[in-house]
């Protein structure tokens, strides 16, 4: 590259100090956004790795690539990684962490040493996992159902639960610094109802974080517990129940998946707004229905366990409460929907992967509802179905939501242009991939192929081949990103401070923001997402 | 502090002299003691419900005054109450299905 790069004068809060001792100590909540990202960026690719690993075994109808032990750990560690060290993370520690700051105005997160500390136990956390990986894997699935953990596995389980106990704290810290700043840190004229609806849907994350999280990882205490000492809360031998186990960790970790996908909600609906050139449809209700979503998310969990042995009165209550949490979900893709209706569309890349999210997440929800009936639920249960129905949610959902966010906010974190040509191929072989990866899962698993094993009848091997097929084109799709993203950090156009002509408060600061984030508190004196009517010249810029 | 021009609440933390402070721990002693005695009496099932309505006081207490509940904002004793109230959907969920599985016979059962 013979051009001169254009090198960034103002001081911002990349060059406004250097050195490793600057970033590890630092308090700034962009800063340790990035951490996040340079982080979670490693566990999604070792997640990835087991991913490939896996789609590479099924390849052929025989166990032949790894054995049978080998391909447990490999799908338990697939699931802990990008589960607890990817996708609860991803986009409250990264474009949360940097966001909401600047989106209600203010200097910092509430708490900005608490968040610096939420980091280093996010890292000691997801060490200590990797640690119990390497030294010979957990093969438990990433649910840890006993009486399989805690009595029969011969694999790290303690480890691998300690780990995940460790990056709990994490999560509360976060959501705790999350909830707080958006109650009390919010600039003058901030009201609720002109409050992003990203910060919005990161606040009802963070409402679940804050009273979820201590439930798994006592729950994963007492199973670390149960393997050392025996004290008997699941062993019924010893007066326990191991269905106990399931009812404690799905308490969690269903409402975990709201964890994961609320903040991707927030995403969208900053993107269709913004690449509509609309206000949002409906602002209030898609606001309260994340609230909603993390209040039914609560009272759902034991849909994961209609064949476990539970009461079927039970699985009655259950799966009518299941039903309910499809209504905020559907209020928020019809309302995206409404406000693309008339909008005056652009094809950028985040619009891309927004469109991505909200017809692959509405599959995965969709066929969501399809497993809360009892009588589908009975027979697809454990198998690829299932596994179909989560990857739609969490990658065609979460994780385009996630990519969708990073391509509009890049130029806000990095200061700099990413390629939009490469960035809109990556868009299309990550959507073409994801389908063809999963959309086959959903024929097998209703033909009754089970998830969990290495080996399969030889009349699925054509659905299995296309399944690896496209994770091969999907692999592709997410290290075009990777390479674009870091060749922009030298070679990208400097970024304007709002290069998408969006509204919002993170736009009306330098691209990268200085450390302080507005050289003056800002006042806002306009409605959320009045693209409308509110002529950007009008907008109070901070300096 | 100028971001929170709007939210001009204390945040001075309550101070409360240690008379009080004596008289609540004396209260918690008492109810310990009463809970070692209750425990020697034969109440079959409500034993465990007079240890429990014993405890959930102590913790009120503890909560109300050496957590200084009682002398927060309004939010905060939300956020308390809404803590307790997701135990409750834990726990009352969660016995939906231990108390009904016995209600229905299988054939031999």
């Amino acid at each position: 590259m013979a051009t001169a790069v254009q090198t960034v004068e103002r001081e911002n809060y990349l060059n406004a100090n250097y050195g490793i001792k600057s970033w590890l100590l630092t308090t700034d909540h962009k800063r340790i956004a990035m951490l996040y990202l340079i982080s979670i960026t490693a566990m999604f690719w070792i997640g990835g790795f087991f991913a490939m690993m896996i789609r590479l075994e099924l390849l052929t109808p025989a166990g032949d690539l790894v054995s049978s032990d080998t391909y447990n750990k490999l799908f338990t560690m697939h699931g802990i990684v990008m589960v607890f060290f990817f996708l609860i993370p991803s986009v409250p520690a990264v474009l949360g962490n940097f966001l909401i700051p600047l989106m209600v105005g203010a200097k910092d997160l509430a708490f900005p040493r608490v968040n610096l500390l939420s980091w280093y136990l996010y890292m000691a956390g997801g060490i200590t996992a990797l640690t119990a990986m390497v030294m010979g894997g957990v093969d438990t699935g990433w649910t840890f159902y006993t009486p399989f953990s805690t009595t029969y596995s011969n694999t790290h389980v303690i480890g691998a639960a300690v780990g995940i106990f460790i990056a709990g704290f994490s999560s509360i810290l976060t959501g705790l610094n999350f909830i707080i700043t958006i109650h009390r840190m919010r600039a003058p004229g901030m009201t609720w109802r002109r409050l992003p609806l990203f910060c919005w849907s990161n606040y009802a994350a963070a409402l679940i974080m804050v009273l979820g999280t201590p439930v798994i990882a006592i729950t994963l205490l007492l199973v670390a517990f149960e393997r050392a000492f025996h004290i008997g809360v699941f062993n019924p031998q010893l007066g326990g129940d191991p269905l106990l186990f399931q009812h404690l960790f799905w308490f969690y970790s269903h409402p975990a998946v709201y964890i994961m996908i609320l903040p991707g909600m927030g995403v969208i609906s900053e993107i269709v707004t913004c690449f509509s050139r609309k206000r949002v449809f409906g602002y209030e209700f898609v606001a309260l229905a994340s609230i909603a979503i993390a209040v039914l998310g609560f009272l759902v969990w034991a849909h994961h366990m209609f064949v476990a042995g539970i009461s079927v009165y039970a699985a009655l209550v259950f799966s009518l409460l299941s039903y309910l949490v499809a209504i905020p979900s559907a209020v928020k893709v019809f309302n995206w929907t409404a406000t693309m209706y008339k909008g005056s569309i652009r094809y950028n890349t985040p619009m891309l992967y927004a469109f991505g999210f909200i017809g692959l997440f509405t599959v995965g929800g969709l066929t969501g509802v399809f497993l809360a009936s009892l009588g589908i639920d009975v027979h697809v249960t454990d198998t690829y179905f299932v596994v179909a129905h989560f990857h739609y949610v969490m990658v065609g959902g979460m994780v385009m939501a996630y990519m969708a966010g990073l391509h509009f906010w890049w130029p806000k974190m990095s200061g700099r242009m990413y390629p939009e040509g490469w960035a809109k191929l990556s868009a299309l072989l990550v959507f073409v991939g994801f389908n063809t990866t999963f959309f086959p899962q959903f024929i097998l698993g209703y033909m009754g192929s089970p998830r969990r094993y290495h080996a399969y009848p030889p009349e699925f091997q054509v659905l299995n081949v296309l399944s690896t097929a496209g994770s091969s084109i999907l692999a592709v799709g997410y290290v075009l990103p990777m390479i674009y993203f870091l060749w922009s950090l030298r070679y990208g156009e400097p970024a304007p401070p709002n290069p998408w002509n969006a509204v919002g408060l993170e736009w009306m600061t330098s691209s990268p923001p200085p450390t302080h984030n507005f050289d003056e508190t800002p006042v806002v004196t306009w409605e959320a997402y009045d693209y409308e009517n509110q002529p950007q010249e009008e907008v109070t810029i901070g300096h | 502090m100028e971001n929170n021009q709007q939210h001009d609440e204390s945040v001075v933390g309550h101070i409360a002299p240690a008379s009080m402070y004596v008289a609540i721990w004396a209260v918690l002693m008492a109810f310990t003691a009463i809970t070692v005695f209750a425990a020697t009496i034969e109440l079959h099932v409500f034993n465990i419900v007079v240890a429990l309505v014993i405890a959930t006081i102590k913790g009120t207490l503890v909560v109300l005054f050496f957590m200084h509940l009682r002398y927060s904002t309004k939010l905060t004793m939300v956020t308390v109450v809404a803590s307790i109230f997701f135990l409750f959907i834990l726990f009352g969920l969660t016995m939906t299905d231990y108390l009904s599985r016995g209600w229905l016979t299988y054939p031999g059962h």
